[in-house]
């Protein structure tokens, strides 16, 4: 056993999930010109919890995806997730994660796409088929598990994508649009499927969307975030109730309404003082 | 209907290459066309240009007079599977060499600058220049009791040939997957090797395929150059040095042997396409080079 297991251990439940503190992230493109894609984020994911970012494209929502993955790498601040720096945490796999594209590999078939995070971790033969027949069924593709990306639509690949991210049980899941692609049918029992899979596995969630609604029905807390340079300018906490009573008559309900009107006002940024205040009188934490 | 086509056409080409030789043979000029004192196309005699049946008869009849001769064909498939044979050697040692320079400059930047220009600039030496070279260094090496095989020299010379296109094919597929699947790997927290395994190693088919069918085509004409330059007899690199001096009075016999390295390089190509349909899973999106 590695001895940052044993620190998580010792650690337990009480580390949150994800920590960024302070985490600033500047490119600098062509001729030295700097892009500041976030300005010192501030975020807290507690084990469990369900967080989504929503803001315009161009807001920083994939750049601070992929520092808590450990892909990019904040020019200052830190980034912690289960109480280990980012990089060990994507070391030791304590995260799943989907990309905006499905990004399967096209000479791998289905069940050999979902299986593939297992294969490269060293797990049995038998153990991986069960898992990505599992997963699988989970995403309603079983009779396309011989299959080969290229056969399947661009939903279906993006459900495969998810079932991979999924594929080793990661106690942090990290979605960038991963609902993107798909026709709005899918989509509502995908988001369905996802709110019961977070109850299941108690895993913690960041999830970038565009869609508001979405934003509400799956999130405990919805991050607000604006553009040049990329800043968290509200924090909606939703919480429509707890996962197992979320479906689909949640949707038509008071309170998603309220919620979803909330986010949409932080979004468009009016009342313009009337942000800051309601979300402070929410006792939300804003930048 | 599909797969009937590439052979229709193939046989097509066949053909009009057929019809072409006995049509200008036929119409052309007796002298040949000249231009400016440069013969642009051979004299139509049957010495220069002997009818399609007159080698397709020589086929049949023995090597030489001599009692016990065997037929020609009968030679020529001999000689022809004793240069199949040591192409295919050159080949693979062509394509291991290659293949692990490819994954060397790969895996380190400075291998690839520093070797690079020296693979590139290997091919611009001549054979000639080469072959005695290699039998040289050969002649000096002993395994044991065995000692160094002229036939080596020629599948070394063969190699050195093959694994030029699979080392530059080879590296380009290496470095071809795409940016989204390296940083899934990433994800993955797997090292070089079992990225190399799981995904660099599958993407380069498509890039490996058109070079190890270029390698080939390389290794039959580098033992055949090489046997003759080495002066290995037994395969039709030799076999065409020879019949060739015995053209006057035999026209049909020098094009035995050429017949012999033509059916070489199609068994090559065969054995490349078959290969292919092996790998056809990781060949989604071809790249033609
Ligand atoms: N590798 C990079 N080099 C330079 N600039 C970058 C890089 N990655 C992102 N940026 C810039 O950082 C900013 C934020 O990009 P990011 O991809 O995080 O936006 P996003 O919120 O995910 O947008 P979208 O909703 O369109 O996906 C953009 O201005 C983008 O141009
Ligand atoms: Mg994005």
């Amino acid at each position: 056993m590695r001895s940052s297991d044993v620190a998580v251990m010792a650690a337990g439940s009480t580390a949150t999930a994800v920590d960024v503190v302070g985490a600033t992230k500047i490119f600098t493109v062509a001729k030295g010109a700097q892009v500041i894609a976030l300005d010192t984020i501030d975020l807290s994911v507690a084990p469990g919890e369900f967080v989504s970012l929503i803001g315009p494209s161009g807001c920083g929502k994939s750049t601070l995806l992929r520092l808590i993955a450990d892909l990019d790498q904040p020019t200052t601040g830190s980034v912690t997730v289960f109480g280990k720096s980012a990089r060990q945490a994507r070391v030791d796999q304590d995260y799943g994660i989907a990309f905006q594209q499905a990004g399967l590999l096209p000479w791998r078939t289905v069940a050999g796409n979902i299986e593939l995070p297992l294969e490269l971790h060293g797990t049995g033969k038998t153990a991986r088929k069960a898992r990505a027949a599992e997963l699988l069924e989970l995403v309603g593709l079983t009779d396309f598990a011989d299959r080969y990306p290229e056969q399947l639509s661009g939903g279906m690949q993006q459900r495969v994508a998810i079932a991979r991210s999924l594929a080793e049980s990661p106690k942090l899941l990290l979605m960038d649009e991963p609902f993107g692609a798909l026709d709005e049918m899918t989509r509502e029992r995908m988001q369905n499927e996802l709110v019961r899979i977070c109850a299941e596995t108690g895993a913690a969630v960041v999830f970038v969307t565009h869609s508001i609604p979405e934003a509400v029905f799956l999130s405990d807390r919805v991050v607000v975030m604006s553009p040049r340079p990329g800043r968290i300018v509200d924090v909606i906490p939703v919480a429509l109730g707890a996962a197992e009573d979320r479906d689909d008559d949640l949707r038509e309900a008071v309170g998603f309404f309220a919620a979803v009107s909330a986010v949409r006002e932080a979004l468009h940024g009016t009342p313009a003082g009337g942000a800051a205040g309601a979300s402070a009188a929410r006792g939300v934490e804003t930048r | 209907m599909t797969r009937a086509r590439p052979i229709l056409l193939g046989v097509a080409g066949v053909v009009l290459l057929g019809v072409a030789w006995e049509g200008y043979k036929a119409l052309g000029p007796a002298d040949g066309v000249v231009v400016n004192g440069l013969t642009v196309l051979p004299r139509t005699s049957d010495l220069a240009m002997p009818h399609l049946v007159t080698m397709w008869t020589r086929l049949g009849e023995p090597v030489t007079s001599a009692a016990g001769s065997p037929a020609l064909w009968e030679a020529v498939v001999k000689a022809a599977g004793f240069t199949l044979g040591i192409a295919a050697v050159g080949w693979i040692i062509g394509v291991v060499v290659g293949m692990l320079l490819a994954i060397l400059m790969q895996r380190f930047r400075t291998a690839e600058s520093a070797l690079l220009p020296w693979i590139v600039l290997s091919q611009t030496v001549p054979l000639i220049a080469i072959a005695p070279l290699v039998s040289g260094w050969g002649s000096q090496i002993r395994f044991g009791e065995s000692r160094w095989q002229d036939w080596m020299s020629v599948a070394v010379i063969a190699s050195y040939l093959a694994f030029f296109p699979v080392s530059i094919g080879a590296l380009r597929g290496l470095e071809s997957p795409e940016k989204a699947h390296m940083e899934l790997m990433r994800t993955y927290a797997v090292g070089w090797w079992k990225t190399l395994l799981r995904l660099r190693l599958p993407a380069s088919v498509p890039y490996l395929i058109p070079a190890l069918r270029l390698a080939a085509a390389n290794a039959v004409i580098g033992t055949v150059v090489a046997e003759v330059s080495i002066g290995l007899s037994g395969g039709v690199g030799r076999m065409m040095v020879e019949y060739a001096s015995t053209a006057s009075g035999d026209p049909g016999k020098p094009w035995a042997p050429i017949f012999g390295a033509v059916a070489i390089g199609l068994i090559a190509a065969g054995v490349v396409a078959l290969l292919g349909l092996v790998l056809k899973r990781y060949r989604r999106g071809e790249v033609t080079a």
